[in-house]
């Protein structure tokens, strides 16, 4: 049984059709990368996946069709942290990851014991039980990603939906982002679905690359299957070289092979 | 300990709600007095006395409790479902909506005022429905700033309304504006008959919502991926804070800055988790009011001034000092 297994899944705002007949799975314990230029529909398949908008075709969770389950049931099932979460910034790093436990509490609940163990243990795994009462506006930009990252693994959901985890972080931060997401990834037996900007770490961290172009699937494999010249000058308009190196393959720009403004 | 200051706050002002006044009643006296009553003993205090701290004092300064805690409640409420720091309790348009319900009965009745409550609560309620249904009609994308808009749109048009009216009426103005302005004036236990219920059933419900309010505060998106049907749970905290906010105009004018005030000197003092922040805004709107009561009818006595222009003179600098001490050691 597949983690995600999406049908034919299609998506239109404002007239505008932004994914089109997607159709792709992802098995337990796999990270998947979605990538494509700005505008390939990346981000908004990630949200129909997590039901924030409305979409034809059907997603599949765990083997369940996902218009059939319920909001709380699906929170359960996938934890999505958005490329630029809302911080409230005067409340505490333990009270934000506590909200990660919204999916297991009635209407008018409050946390159990067993609630504030799994905010424990995310608190521990992204290393923040010593910021814990500080308040989130008191936190650096790294700092703040492994709040959300906290509050994400405090919903205990095996499927991990992250939209662009290393936007607006430095080189560092961003390994450390994305080896923390696949050692977590190793001890939780988490699957990942992530949409990604860049293109070497794509093909360094995920086991597989969806390349979305206009709302389609236009290509799909690993990294070395789709991150090919030809492919990525067609979709991206970009020419480039690729690197090979001991860690998997790097994809750099070439300066003045297009056009100016093509 | 916060629960101690915020109880001690309270208490505090109750007590010197009932004590200060032209007659001194004493104040153990005072406390078995009210003891007794709610038991059913008999009242250590003479006929007059008794009669001044249980027809008189004690009706006022529960009344003061009910609504202070039920406007500040409310702002924080608001303040949360809309993400909004300016929010208060009349930003959908209650507090136009109630004026124009006032103004009507001032203008085209003979003015006992009997009519004056219920008119000022379907006035609040009306003109928040309207706000409601107009903000949801630009779609449940447009989020919560649709609604703001459309509260201004409403409060706009309702006041238009208002004051053509009162323009009409000239000699209504008077009486008007001194409803406006917002006073705790009491009739024995009549007007807190009145408040009881609805705040009652308004705490509860807000109080309640604590949790899903802090939810709320990572946006609309994040917190349906957490599992929330975000637009219930708006609708229901909207619903439980506008009938005790149109309660509360009904039985009090309108008294402005507590639903503001409050609830951000809590925020500024114990952060901004709403599992905290809706209960201490209960507690120490109450005891605010309740303070601002004692300066109204205190400092130019016999003659009293607006409660409102009491908790905007006061509460304004209080703010500005609470401000300045917290962005300094933050």
């Amino acid at each position: 049984m597949s983690a995600l297994s999406l049908d034919s899944l299609s998506v239109t705002l404002g007239g505008a059709r932004i994914v089109d007949r997607l159709a792709a799975t992802v098995e337990p314990g796999e990270w998947v990368a979605l990538i494509g230029p700005n505008g390939a529909g990346k981000t908004t398949a990630l949200r129909a996946v997590a039901g924030l908008v409305d979409y034809d075709g059907a997603v599949a969770i765990l083997g369940d069709d996902a218009a059939a389950l319920s909001r709380r049931q699906l929170a359960r099932s996938l934890a999505l942290v958005p490329q630029v979460p809302l911080i409230p910034g005067d409340i505490s790093v333990r009270e934000y990851v506590l909200l990660g436990r919204t999916p297991y509490l009635t209407y008018f609940g409050s946390e159990r014991r067993a609630d504030h163990d799994a905010v424990d243990v995310a608190l521990e795994q992204l290393d923040l039980l010593s910021f814990q009462h500080r308040r989130l506006d008191t936190l650096s930009g790294g700092e703040r990603q492994r709040a959300t990252l906290a509050r994400a693994l405090a919903q205990d959901a095996p499927i991990l939906l992250l939209d662009e985890p290393t936007a607006a972080l430095d080189v560092g931060r961003q390994q450390q982002v994305l080896e923390l997401v696949d050692s977590l990834r190793a001890q939780r037996g988490l699957t990942v679905l992530s949409t990604m900007h860049d293109l070497t770490l794509a093909g360094q961290y995920a086991d597989r690359v969806l390349l979305l172009d206009g709302g389609r699937l236009v290509a799909a494999g690993s990294a070395r299957d789709v991150l090919t010249r030809p492919l990525i000058s067609e979709h991206y308009g970009a020419e480039v070289a690729l690197v090979d190196t001991e860690s998997g393959f790097v994809v750099v720009p070439v300066r003045g092979t297009i056009a100016n403004g093509a | 300990m916060r629960w101690v200051i915020a109880a001690v706050f309270l208490a505090a002002a109750l007590l010197t709600g009932v004590l200060v006044g032209p007659v001194d009643l004493g104040v153990l006296t005072v406390v078995q007095a009210t003891f007794a009553h709610i038991v059913g003993l008999h009242s250590p205090l003479s006929g007059a006395d008794d009669a001044i701290l249980w027809q008189l004092r004690l009706p006022r300064v529960v009344l003061g409790a009910l609504v202070g805690g039920t406007l500040a409640a409310a702002g924080a409420a608001y303040q949360g479902v809309f993400r909004n720091p300016l929010a208060d309790p009349y930003l959908l348009g209650a507090a136009a909506g109630a004026g124009l319900g006032a103004t009507l009965v001032v203008a085209f009745t003979s003015g006992s005022g009997d009519l004056l409550p219920p008119a000022a609560f379907i006035g609040a309620s009306v003109a928040v429905v309207a706000a409601y249904v107009l903000g949801r009609s630009a779609g449940a994308a447009a989020g919560p700033a649709a609604l703001v808009l459309a509260g201004v749109t409403v409060t706009s048009f309702f006041t238009a309304m208002q004051i053509f009216v009162q323009q009409q009426h000239v000699q209504t103005v008077q009486q008007i504006y001194s409803w406006l302005l917002g006073r705790l004036s009491t009739a024995g236990w009549h007007e807190v008959a009145i408040i009881a219920p609805y705040a009652a059933v308004s705490w509860v419900i807000l109080l309640g919502h604590r949790r899903l309010l802090d939810v709320l505060a990572v946006g609309d998106d994040e917190a349906a991926a957490l599992g929330v049907n975000v637009g219930r749970v708006r609708l229901l905290v909207v619903v439980a804070a506008t009938i005790a906010t149109a309660a509360a105009v009904a039985v009090s004018g309108l008294i402005a800055f507590v639903g503001i005030i409050v609830p951000h000197t809590i925020r500024l003092l114990v952060g901004g988790s709403y599992r905290l922040l809706l209960p201490l805004s209960v507690i120490v709107g109450a005891g605010f009011l309740v303070f601002a009561d004692v300066i109204a009818r205190t400092v130019m006595s016999p003659a009293e001034l607006p409660i409102g222009v009491v908790t905007a003179f006061f509460g304004a600098p209080f703010f500005a000092v609470v401000l300045r001490t917290s962005r300094r050691t933050a």
